[in-house]
């Protein structure tokens, strides 16, 4: 069997019906297998598209996405998607083809050390020498990318090994003796937390995307329920607890809800399960939650006491100390004073806009998503205002139904990502929620939208401008809106132009018919709401301060 | 602080460039790095020295080592008792009449002659940290033209 279809075949053995990719010269064997083979391939407008697609994918599956490109430029096209995966920790295997053995290092046609490029960005790379390895190597690839903390690994194939022939022998057990990710926590650590969950007054629970990871959803829930701790969760949390819950703060940090911060910053107790303290959530270290010890749960030890020094450390996964840890608690902590002063914060502190304009506030297309899906919706953003938008006015239910490219903030991320969702789920409704700035940076795969019928509804949220940062341009550089006034093309026409539906929004009253318009229509739909164009996401913690010293912009 | 850190790990292409970047892409200099097979020859040893200013980066350095799939094992010698050697070869000026002088140097030093020409003459010297700098500080005075080092070598005791 020749080295291209041992690709494939193994692909195939790793459950995989759909993958997301380009051609090109150094792929051909790959895709001359792919004719007749029953693994369908979305053929994106760019690999950028491919790869955010096949992280869409994983992060509204569960499964690991893969895209495949060409070597050279397909392959650092790649690049931004494979980086947007590692920084949030999303399963991914990314295949590349490769100019043949004898050739590489000469800098041949289409020639790139791709293994170089994204050595620091992919969990683990390999370059394939020899077709004898492929078959272990495509099972090792999709072992590391799903297990552990999860990640993008890559694969580069030379063209001349996707030609070789040899036996295929599938792996059916990957052990890697340097690779051993630990998955039970330490007892005596789980003791000691419950220990101090006991003796907790002011006890908080900070999730975040290593709960969604470890599908901890359930444990969270009981443990919150059991312990009477508020939850609040990072921007990757988002879903891991219900919107609704009467014990839900919201999102915490740089645009968390003010009572979420003014909880964290009070707290005596810090729960953290599957989260990081990045420099967004944490604010200025120095005043992060004074009165607070630190539990930490994660199963990447070097997340742990990297920014915020913590007391008791849980190495494993959360789904399995969580359970470990509620069977243990023994003594419940007394929260009902805590809770009550929380309840005072929320009802001091809402989430708030000024509805006066008769401009469309972006807030409000929000809140009537909201009303028309209730949450059963995939909602995938772009990144900027549109995002903390999104991550503040619609309510998250469920896992996997918040799909957003958290650490890298990669512009042109949603769109692609929602294909990858709506492939992952064709009956679900996904939503792109975009700016104009962000959708005209993978505004090509319209195409691919429309030529696979991939119905997704992107709602365009068009201010004219490159929103976050005149924002930032706003409140910190006296207004000088140094090119971020944007232009945008006509979007109804674009849409058209490829064969998808247009829809303008000018006018409040317009917004829910609008929506409603969208989810009934068996296309592509693009909506462009013309909104308020200087409208600010708030709160706003400016960087470098305490996450209690928020602009809040309308108390 | 000056910290020593040896890895086993995979014998592999690529697993040095691994390990390299995960200093480089931090701004971490290393200021020593040896490499070799070991006794079992799919697994190499590397003992690295890198200044870490504080106990916080250098558990960063442990951990994100760890993290690399194709580390094996990490080891800090920082708080663990243990060898460590260091070969250096020394290019000094010496003429005849200096001969002895340096001949007489290595009754209190590490190291020794090992080639001799007119005007110049080769030192190997193995010696821990100490043995070394005090070596390099007397052999100041004759006028060292190059030095080689292998870098620090560690071994647990």
């Amino acid at each position: 069997m020749i080295g291209a279809r041992i690709l494939l075949e193994s692909l195939k053995k790793e459950g995989i019906k759909v993958i997301f990719g380009y051609p090109g010269g150094q792929v051909l064997p790959i895709f001359d297998q792919l004719y007749d083979f029953d693994i369908k391939l979305i053929l994106t407008r760019h690999e950028q598209g491919a790869a955010h697609a096949a992280d869409g994918f994983s992060r509204a599956t569960g499964k690991v996405g893969v895209c495949l490109a060409t070597s050279g430029p397909g392959a650092t096209n790649l690049v931004t998607g494979i980086a947007t995966a590692y920084m949030d920790s999303i399963p991914m295997v990314a295949i590349t083809g490769q100019v043949g053995t004898h050739l590489i290092g000469n800098d041949a046609f289409q020639e790139a050390d791709v293994t170089g490029i994204t050595r620091p960005i992919t969990k683990h790379n390999f370059l394939v020498k020899d077709v004898k390895d492929l078959a272990r190597t495509i099972a090792e690839a999709f072992y590391i990318a799903s297990s552990g903390r999860p990640g993008p690994v890559l694969v580069d194939i030379p063209l001349d090994v996707q030609r070789a022939d040899t036996e295929f022998i599938w792996p059916e057990k990957i052990n890697i003796r340097s690779y051993q990710p630990t998955y039970s926590g330490h007892p005596g650590q789980i003791k000691k937390a419950a220990k101090l969950i006991s003796q907790a007054k002011k006890p908080i629970i900070y999730a975040g995307g290593g709960v969604i990871t470890s599908g901890a959803d359930l444990e969270l829930k009981e443990l919150a329920g059991k312990i009477q701790a508020p939850v609040t969760t990072t921007f990757m949390g988002l879903g891991s607890f219900s919107g609704t819950d009467k014990l839900f703060l919201g999102m915490l940090g740089m645009h968390g809800t003010a009572y979420a911060n003014h909880a964290v910053m009070e707290s005596d107790l810090i729960i953290a399960v599957g989260a990081r303290f990045d420099d967004r959530v944490t604010g200025r270290l120095d005043d992060f939650a004074p009165g607070a010890k630190v539990i930490h749960i994660d199963i990447d030890p070097s997340s742990i006491s990297k920014n915020v020094r913590v007391d008791i450390p849980i190495v494993g996964d959360a789904k399995n100390i969580l359970k470990q840890l509620i069977g243990e608690i023994k003594k419940l902590p007394d929260t009902a004073a805590w809770l009550k002063t929380v309840e005072a914060w929320k009802k001091k502190h809402p989430l708030t806009y000024k509805d006066d304009s008769a401009m469309i506030k972006p807030q409000y297309i929000l809140q009537q998503l909201w009303e028309l899906t209730k949450g059963d919706a995939i909602i995938c953003t772009e990144v900027g205002q549109s995002q903390m938008w999104a991550c503040q006015w619609y309510q998250y239910l469920t896992p996997r139904t918040f799909i957003s490219s958290g650490g890298l903030g990669t512009m042109g991320f949603g769109f692609p990502a929602a294909m990858g969702a709506k492939i992952g789920f064709p009956k679900k409704e996904v939503f792109n929620i975009a700016g104009d700035g962000s959708i005209q940076m993978n505004i090509q795969e319209l195409g691919t939208c429309v030529a696979n019928k991939i119905n997704v509804k992107v709602l365009i949220f068009n201010n004219g401008f490159l929103g976050m940062v005149r924002q930032w341009q706003e409140l910190f550089y006296k207004k000088r809106y140094s090119y971020t006034p944007i232009s945008s093309p006509d979007y109804v026409l674009l849409a058209q132009s490829y064969g998808a539906v247009g829809i303008r929004v000018t006018r409040k009253e317009e917004v829910r018919p609008a929506l409603e318009r969208a989810i009934k229509t068996e296309n592509t739909v693009f909506i462009d709401f013309r909104i308020e164009p200087e409208e600010n996401v708030y709160p706003m913690v400016p960087s470098g301060v305490a996450i209690n010293k928020m602009i809040e912009g309308l108390a | 602080m000056r910290h020593t850190i040896s890895v086993l790990v995979e014998n592999k292409f690529g697993v040095l460039a691994r390990v390299a970047g995960l200093f480089s892409a931090r701004g971490y200099n290393i200021a020593s790095l040896a490499v070799s097979e070991t006794l079992d020859p799919t697994i190499s040893y590397m003992t690295i020295v890198v200044d870490a200013q504080n106990e916080k980066i250098l558990e960063q350095i442990n951990k994100q080592l760890n993290k690399l799939i194709d580390v094996i094992t990490v080891t800090d010698f920082t708080k663990k008792e243990h060898l460590d050697r260091e070969l250096v070869l020394v290019k000094v000026d010496c003429l005849a009449k200096d001969k002895q002088a340096l001949e007489n140097l290595f009754n209190d030093y590490v190291g020794k002659i090992i080639q001799a020409k007119e005007n110049t003459a080769i030192i190997e010297a193995i010696g821990d940290q100490e043995q070394i700098r005090a070596l390099l500080g007397a052999l100041d005075k004759f006028g060292v033209k190059e030095l080689v080092r292998t870098g620090k070598l560690a071994i647990s005791n």
